[in-house]
């Protein structure tokens, strides 16, 4: 059951709780998308996609996730994509879910690309 | 917590609802759980968005991709094409009439372009059962600002300053009429919300108390401290079963968030609100009736004064406003009274939220700045006539306003300037007309509503209506006199002037403005026996053009009456005597020999 709110402070707070978990529902500047063809599915995009997710709830992140189909560089799938706002679109290949922190730890919150990872770059 | 990369809205209003989004909805859930999406993708229902004529309506965010006239079928499309790779079903998105282009962005829709989104921002947006939603869009925050930061007298005088009017139909300013009620001597004093909705062809309260139904309460709960009452009452018509159930649910929430009931987020202000049904009698929405009714008595209105801020519900000071004038109060808390007044004209500020019904192609729900011109509602937002027909007039404000023709489409949409067009801004009912609409028909369409509903206490009201319909059947008989008008016309008068209640008062207005702007399709029904947009039956006669008629004999096998005489491959025959006019053997004519007259 949910607990009475005592003052504008525990208003508050649940406000930014429940705002957070609406994020999806505007566009986020920063988008990360996941090649969801079938060739990215089989070779674990979906695993991808899940450990994606999990990292932005747990770094409390806005961030704008979104599909996309094959794009012919099949044998580099999972690939994943990050754009941030006014950057180059760095596409990463091979991802594995141990990959996603470091591309979200320091790529996306921090702007530096993770080049080992690194398979295309358009501007 | 856990963070939804995709959510999912399905329209949950009752347009959507009736077209089968709750199938949709179960679909949704299936599929989502089959494709193993359901920890990835959120379902939401919401309320109306408001394009009702596209419904059902499925809307995929971030993106912002529309779907419309969804059907359960289309759904595990939308899962494994969009929701799992990513592609979106160009076949479900939107197609612009005229150039018959898909419109994949909700936001791109020429529907939306004009509307200013206020009252409605969360409709359609926000689950409307789920009051973290709400909150999550800053909902209640003006009610802790009101409690934390306001004395009553501010909130009045912020109200005041932004200028709000009353929703209701007649426009009289909300912050003066609070002011009365809480400075009138009485203990306790009541809130009412105006619900009724009686107006055929209005569902903007409908849909607010639907998609928005903590809005609703939380106005009603900043009025409620304002004013110093402590009792509310939410009067809905029971017809409207979908807004019953989410306004009793929203109530339930609030009070479990300590948001309404005792001692209101730990303040020492206290305030409860009540759900009451009505049975959906036109007159129950003029104020002194509702109460009666909420009272347990029968109703029917009573004179005033005295006004409802002194002595309303069991006697005790009452303030009633409407639906949507209730939803304007919390934005204008939060955002202030010059955010709100910088929208509109000089005397009437804000939005307004229509009904947009009849021949138009994106019927639906919108909403404007006042001040908007009746041609950008019709003709940008709602998409103008379909079938390539003409305009031709505008009814406003339902059977209690009028009807503009053309040459008043460039009008601002404002209190004064509608009421001195004569038509009203009424609660927001347009019905738009082509020209196969006659005005006559029109006219007696809602005097037949207006006597129908009429309560029957006072006379000129109770008497005069019919009168007024006795004379238009009479001439949309053929039997009409040119003295008719004039009798017509004094009667409208009398009735205006002298009935009791705004029923009586406003009942002539359809038949005052269509003798102002249609007196001569009157006159040709008088004195031409014709009925220019062949409507009338009485008025039309159907003759076979002899050199068009091949003698199929098809026309004679679906004359119901058997009018229609003539051997194979010579010239039919109408009999005029026969004939009752129902036009089947027209539309049944291969040749287009028959033609109405
Ligand atoms: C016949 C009749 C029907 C009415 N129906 C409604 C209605 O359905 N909803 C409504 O809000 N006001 C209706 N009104 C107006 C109410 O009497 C009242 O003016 C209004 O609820 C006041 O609220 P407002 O100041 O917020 O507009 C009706 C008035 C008349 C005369």
């Amino acid at each position: 059951m949910a607990n009475k709110l005592q003052n504008l402070d525990d208003l508050r707070r649940l406000r930014e709780e429940t705002k957070q978990s609406m994020l999806s529902r505007h566009g986020a500047e920063t988008q990360i998308i996941v090649g969801m063809g079938t060739c990215g599915i089989a070779s674990g995009a979906r695993e991808v996609m899940a450990a994606i997710l999990e990292e932005l709830a747990k770094r409390n992140l806005n961030v704008t996730v979104l599909q996309t189909g094959c794009i012919g560089m099949c044998e580099k799938e999972p690939l994943v994509d990050v754009v941030r706002p006014g950057e180059n679109r760095i596409t990463y290949g091979n991802v594995t879910p141990r990959d996603v922190p470091r591309i979200i730890g320091q790529h996306v919150v921090n702007g530096q690309i993770v080049e080992d990872l690194v398979v295309g770059r358009v501007d | 917590m856990q963070i939804f990369r995709a959510h999912v809205l399905v329209c949950g209003g009752t347009g959507c609802t009736s077209g089968g989004s709750p199938q949709i909805r179960t679909r949704l859930e299936e599929e989502l759980a089959k494709n193993g999406l359901d920890k990835e993708v959120k379902l939401v229902v919401t309320g109306c968005h408001g394009l009702c004529e596209m419904g059902p309506l499925v809307i995929v965010y971030p993106e912002g991709t529309m779907y419309v006239h969804v059907q359960p079928d289309d759904v595990s499309e939308i899962v494994s094409e969009h929701l799992l790779k990513g592609r979106v079903v160009q076949r479900l998105l939107y197609k612009e009439p005229l150039t018959a282009e898909r419109v994949p962005h909700y936001g791109d829709l020429p529907f939306y372009h004009k509307q200013q989104r206020v009252v409605l921002k969360n409709c359609g947006y926000i689950n409307p059962e789920v009051i973290e939603e709400y909150i999550g869009r800053d909902g209640y925050a003006a009610l802790a600002k009101a409690l934390g930061e306001m004395t009553p007298e501010q909130v009045i005088e912020e109200v005041k300053k932004a200028g709000l009017r009353g929703r209701g139909g007649a426009g009289f300013p909300t912050g003066v009429k609070w002011g009365f009620c809480r400075n009138a001597q009485g203990e306790p004093k009541y809130i009412i919300c105006n619900g009724a909705e009686g107006d055929p062809g209005a569902f903007m309260d409908r849909s607010i108390m639907e998609g928005d139904p903590h809005r609703v309460i939380e106005g009603m709960t900043i009025g409620a401290y304002a004013i110093g009452a402590s009792e509310g009452y939410i009067y809905v018509r029971a017809e409207y079963p979908l807004a019953v159930k989410r306004l009793r649910l929203a109530v339930k929430e609030a009070e479990a968030r300590g948001l309404l009931g005792d001692n209101i987020l730990g303040t020492d202000f206290s305030f409860h609100i009540h759900i009451k049904e009505g049975a959906g009698a036109f007159v129950c929405g003029e104020e002194t009736a509702l109460m009666a009714s909420i009272m347990g008595e029968r109703g029917m209105p009573r004179p005033r004064p005295p006004f409802p801020a002194n002595s309303g519900l069991w006697g005790k000071p009452t303030n009633i406003n409407n639906v949507e004038t209730w939803a304007n109060v919390p934005e204008i808390i939060l955002k202030g009274a010059d955010w709100f007044a910088s929208m509109g004209t000089e005397k009437c500020k804000g939005t307004k939220v229509f009904a947009l019904t009849g021949k138009v192609q994106n019927t639906g729900l919108v909403e404007v700045p006042m001040g908007i011109t009746m041609r950008e509602i019709i003709f940008d937002i709602g998409g103008g006539i379909p079938g390539g027909k003409k305009f031709k007039a505008v009814q406003m404000g339902g059977p209690s306003g009028g009807c503009l023709p053309e040459s008043k489409l460039d009008l601002s949409v404002d209190y004064e300037s509608l009421t001195g067009a004569g038509a009203i801004m009424g609660s927001g009912g347009l019905v738009v007309m082509d020209e196969d609409t006659c005005i006559v028909d029109v006219a007696r369409f809602f005097l037949n509503f207006t006597r129908a509903e009429s309560c029957g206490k006072c006379t000129p009201c109770r008497e005069g209506i019919k009168r007024m319909l006795e004379i238009l059947d009479r001439i949309a008989a053929g039997e009409g006199k040119m003295e008719d008008l004039d009798l017509l016309e004094r009667t409208a008068l009398m009735v205006k002037n002298s009935s009791l209640c705004g029923l009586g008062q406003t009942a002539p207005n359809p038949i005052l403005s269509t003798l102002r702007y249609f007196r001569d399709e009157y006159e040709a029904h008088i004195k031409d026996k014709r009925c220019p947009a062949g409507v009338c039956a009485a008025l039309l006669t159907y003759k076979i053009k002899p050199e068009l008629c091949r003698g199929c004999t098809a026309c004679t096998k679906v004359c119901p009456v058997g009018a229609i005489s003539g051997t194979r491959k010579a010239v039919h025959v109408i009999d005029p005597d026969k004939c009752i006019r129902c036009g089947a053997c027209a539309e049944r004519c291969p040749f287009k020999a028959i033609v109405r007259a």
